[in-house]
């Protein structure tokens, strides 16, 4: 069987638009995930505080394969089979969300002791402190890191192609095996990966910029 | 009848005993001034009226809220007492108009019309009424300190307490700050503030308290007071500060 140029970039084209659905999910299913853990890592509450610190270092502290092993090994022992899909939605998102959770916590507490202050002396919760004054401050800090970070989650979904999802890394394996030509369709692949990497990079180092002047 | 009422108050950061029995009583319409050197306890004081830091030991009473070490309904007291600090804390995120209305909202659950005019209202008695859609960094510090004022006030709080609310303003800003308070004073507001402004204390307070290593060393009227310190420390610290 022959492949044509435009055989490979088609093929690559599909493999590149489940990458980038696998890193839109991850990174929504982790953005939610992560602001919940990110709460209970600055609850008054300490074992809650205990439980989400626990959660950060596991998922920062364990290589991205690992986990995705687990989440796909380990559940296949439970006795039910995931696909490769879920599997890596699943683990990105945990992944997702430990870095999330750390990049926000230190947003939230970069808003100074005075503004809590300020708004407990209104006699208003912390909930209501958080919803109306702190997370909103904090908001404009966060956008360049997680913006930034999104890049780190395009790239890691490169590693679900060990567990057979097709995404883009994958479906360059196989062509590269069928054509015999790796160079250029690794060439292609990473030329992939940066199409959609390289527009986030300026984007977070534009917004970093802009947040900063009026900051 | 006192509004405020403190006794045998006690308050410790770890092994360092910053309070060491503070009594104190506010009558409604009194302008206390608390004067002191920097770590005789008097910012740490005006702290723990309205539960900003916690007591060991004591009794806290401010119109009919009671605090002591092991409860404090701090939800209602903060509603009774406002606070204005040295750094302003506005909202930097907020107009001026927003920043007064917030807690208004929130806490005191006034629709944002009502909400509005209240605002209006409080921005026009500290002289802002213009400034109503500015954000904070486009105010000076003297109109961001009175902008503060009028967040505290629209809580409509029994007690105001000033913490140093002149100390991080430029010389020429001190004065505008000043007359809101002054006036504030002449219709009846009650007043604890620590501050460093001898004249004001002297000229607009209605009693002052020497704070001396975490107690109340003298208290009397800030004339006699000034004029007539009784201990060698208040001599002592008018002598350096005048």
């Amino acid at each position: 069987m022959e492949f044509t140029f435009w055989d490979i970039a088609r093929n690559l084209l599909t493999g590149l638009e489940w990458t980038l659905a696998l890193s839109l999910v991850a990174f929504i299913c982790g953005g939610v995930v992560g602001l919940l853990v990110m709460l209970a890592r600055i609850a008054p509450v300490r074992w809650l505080r205990i439980l989400a610190y626990s959660y950060i270092e596991l998922f920062q502290g364990t290589p991205l394969l690992m986990q995705l092993f687990i989440v796909f090994f380990g559940v296949a022992l439970l006795g039910t089979e995931v696909s490769a899909w879920l599997a890596a939605a699943a683990a990105l998102t945990l992944f997702t969300s430990a870095f999330l959770a750390e990049i926000w916590r230190g947003c939230v507490e970069s808003v100074s002791r005075g503004q809590w202050e300020a708004s407990e002396c209104l006699a208003m919760t912390r909930l209501e402190t958080l919803r109306y004054v702190v997370l909103p401050q904090a908001l404009r800090i966060a956008v360049a890191p997680t913006v930034g970070f999104s890049v780190q989650v395009v790239k890691g979904t490169a590693v679900t192609s060990i567990i057979g999802f097709t995404e883009l890394t994958k479906t360059g394996s196989m062509l590269a095996n069928a054509t015999f030509e790796p160079f250029m369709v690794y060439g292609l692949v990473a030329l992939g990966y940066f199409a959609l990497c390289y527009p986030l990079s300026r984007a977070a180092y534009h917004l970093e910029r802009r947040l900063n002047v009026t900051a | 009848m006192s509004l405020l009422n403190v006794s045998a108050l006690h308050k410790y950061y770890g092994e360092n005993h910053v309070l060491k029995g503070v009594d104190l009583s506010v009558r409604e319409g009194e302008v206390v001034a608390v004067i002191g050197r920097s770590g005789s306890g008097k910012s740490t004081l005006l702290r723990t009226l309205n539960g900003l830091e916690t007591i060991n030991d004591g009794v806290i009473e401010v119109d009919g809220e009671y605090v002591d070490a092991t409860r404090a309904d701090l939800r209602s007291l903060r509603q009774k007492v406002g606070m204005v600090f040295q750094q302003f804390n506005l909202f930097p995120h907020l107009t001026a108009g927003e920043n007064v209305m917030l807690a208004v909202k929130v806490v005191k659950k006034l629709p944002h019309a009502d909400a509005e005019r209240l605002a209006r209202q409080m921005l026009d008695k500290v002289g802002l009424a213009e400034k109503f859609d500015a954000y904070p960094e486009r105010l000076s510090g003297g109109q961001q300190q009175r902008v503060a004022i009028a967040r505290a006030l629209a809580m409509s709080p029994k007690v105001l307490l000033c913490d140093e609310i002149t100390s991080a303003l430029d010389p020429e800003l001190v004065n505008e700050v000043l007359a809101v308070v002054k006036q504030l004073a002449s219709e009846g507001m009650t007043l604890v503030m620590v501050t460093h402004e001898m004249r004001f204390a002297r000229e607009v307070g209605s009693k002052l308290v020497f704070m001396h290593h975490g107690k109340v060393h003298e208290v009397g009227d800030p004339r006699e007071l000034f004029a007539n310190p009784q201990t060698a420390e208040m001599q002592q610290f008018i002598g350096s500060v005048d």
